[in-house]
């Protein structure tokens, strides 16, 4: 299996407030990775940190075999796109949110419209295209940052609780397309998630985060039946106290 | 003459100049807007890439710029007017230039008044744009420029309202450019009012002379037109502030 990223001794605080101590993990291209944790422990910080949206405080961040550190960061940044936990709208129409990463790339006109009209579809939004975006509805604009973050094909997709907002019906949806975009594309995908039936459901590999470490990091099927640390069994279960 | 038969008197006369499109007054009209117009846009186009190098650019003696741009908001016409005025006299430091008493002088004038202004309310526009929207920018692949240009989009209502400001402060000012432009007019007489054709006459500076006169009726009507052109533009901005 191929590295997509490496993180090596990475730490993050923010002032004085240690957030994340001491993370080592490999995740691998094409696979689906999961970060759980209670709320508030760093998974989105970890996001932001793989997106290079942060900089770690200490240690290494390795991308396809280079130091972060040293690349050009745009260079990264534009193999890989993040859905926000809370998206970020531009106010213009639909369609020009979600073609937004192909205009900056400059794809043509054609090929713009065919991808946008593909990508309204697939999340359930077809039809759309010309509405104001701050006139979705909560799940509606959810979607449309989901369509916006793929639509370019990212080699690494991070997302960051990305159903929070939605019906079963569009979770399932959501939940579909991920695993579609991995089998088909071969994209990695990283996610951060409260959800255990989701990350159950879709995830190859889970890290379990806890005070700002990273206590156990396994395939979905040990996490789920035979967890090694007694923490990551009582978090799984819902009898962690926090 | 009763005061309201003066008044009344006084405002028929005014409408018949304004609707006869009286030259005289169409000239101070003129000058006004051109010279407010040419400073606006040359304000803007210093202003805009001002308030962008400040959001985005780290460069020193950035705090030492803020402060003058805030002070500069503030600044008196008439303190600007003098400031001005020295510069450009024949043994100022900018005599050389040879513009006292001309457009271009009140043009300059102009435009150190709302420059600051222009800036601040538009760094205010950029400065709302929330951080997360900059941050989708570079997600989706954008570089630095891709963000400051996003940013420009999501402030543009602002940034409209900082231009409409400036517009509107430049049209009513009235101490500045009394003072560099000296309220020129040719001479002779025109339509049968004031004195021949505008120089440097505008309609602020218009109105403090005639009304010195005794010229009411000819001050009415450049005062009704003086309002009709801030009010308009105070309802542009007003509507694209509501936009936002
Ligand atoms: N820019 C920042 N400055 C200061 N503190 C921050 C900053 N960003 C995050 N934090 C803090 O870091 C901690 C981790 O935040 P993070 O958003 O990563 O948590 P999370 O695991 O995603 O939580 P949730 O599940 O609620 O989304 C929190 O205590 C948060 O307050
Ligand atoms: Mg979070």
């Amino acid at each position: 299996m191929k590295e997509m990223f490496r993180i090596e001794n990475l730490s993050k605080s923010f002032g004085n407030k240690k957030v994340l101590q001491n993370i080592n993990l490999k995740i691998f291209t094409g696979e689906i990775f999961a970060f759980m944790g209670p709320s508030g422990v760093g998974k989105t910080t970890m996001l932001r940190l793989l997106n290079l949206l942060e900089m770690p405080t200490t240690g290494k961040l390795i991308f396809n075999g280079n130091d972060t550190a040293i690349l050009q960061k745009n260079n990264v940044m534009s193999r890989m796109s993040m859905l926000f936990q809370r998206p970020a709208i531009f106010n213009t129409s639909v369609f020009n949110n979600i073609a937004y990463s192909l205009v900056i790339r400059r794809v043509d006109k054609k090929t713009i419209e065919k991808k946008v009209i593909d990508a309204l579809d697939l999340v359930g939004l077809a039809g759309c295209e010309k509405q104001k975006s701050l006139t979705l509805s909560g799940g509606e604009a959810q979607r449309m940052a989901f369509a916006r973050a793929i639509v370019f094909k990212p080699d690494v997709l991070l997302l960051d609780e990305p159903t929070a907002n939605l019906d079963p019906a569009n979770v399932a949806k959501i939940e579909e397309i991920i695993r579609k975009i991995r089998s088909e594309l071969g994209t990695t995908i990283i996610m951060a998630s409260h959800n255990i039936h989701q990350v159950r459901r879709i995830a190859d590999r889970v890290g379990i985060l806890l005070n700002g470490e990273l206590i156990e990091v396994n395939s979905k099927e040990q996490i789920f039946t035979h967890p090694f640390d007694a923490r990551s069994y009582a978090f799984i279960n819902g009898e962690f106290i926090y | 003459m009763s005061s309201a038969e003066f008044l009344v008197q006084g405002f028929i006369k005014a409408f018949e100049l304004i609707f006869s499109l009286n030259p005289y007054i169409v000239s101070i009209t003129g000058v006004s807007v051109r010279v407010s117009g040419t400073a606006t846009l040359l304000a803007t186009l210093t202003a805009i890439p001002l308030a962008f190098a400040i959001s985005f650019i780290h460069f020193r003696g950035k705090q030492a710029l803020i402060t003058l741009v805030n002070t500069g908001m503030g600044l008196p016409p008439v303190f600007v007017g003098l400031f001005v005025f020295l510069m450009i006299v024949p043994v100022g430091p900018f005599g050389f230039l040879n513009i006292v008493y001309t457009k271009e002088a009140m043009i300059l004038a102009q435009y150190i008044l709302i420059t600051p202004i222009i800036t601040g309310i538009s760094l205010a526009a950029i400065k709302a744009v929330p951080k997360l929207i900059i941050e989708t920018v570079y997600t989706l692949g954008g570089t630095e420029k891709d963000a400051a240009v996003a940013t420009l989009k999501e402030a543009r209502f602002g940034i409209i309202t900082a231009v409409l400001a400036g517009f509107g402060r430049a049209l009513a000012e009235v101490g500045a450019i009394l003072i560099v432009g000296g309220n020129i007019a040719h001479t002779g007489s025109v339509g049968g009012i004031g004195e021949g054709l505008s120089e440097t006459r505008t309609l602020t500076t218009a109105i403090t002379s005639e009304t010195s006169k005794g010229e009411i009726s000819t001050s009415i009507a450049l005062g009704i037109i003086l309002i009709s052109l801030v009010l308009s533009v105070n309802i542009m901005a007003n509507y694209f502030q509501r936009r936002d």
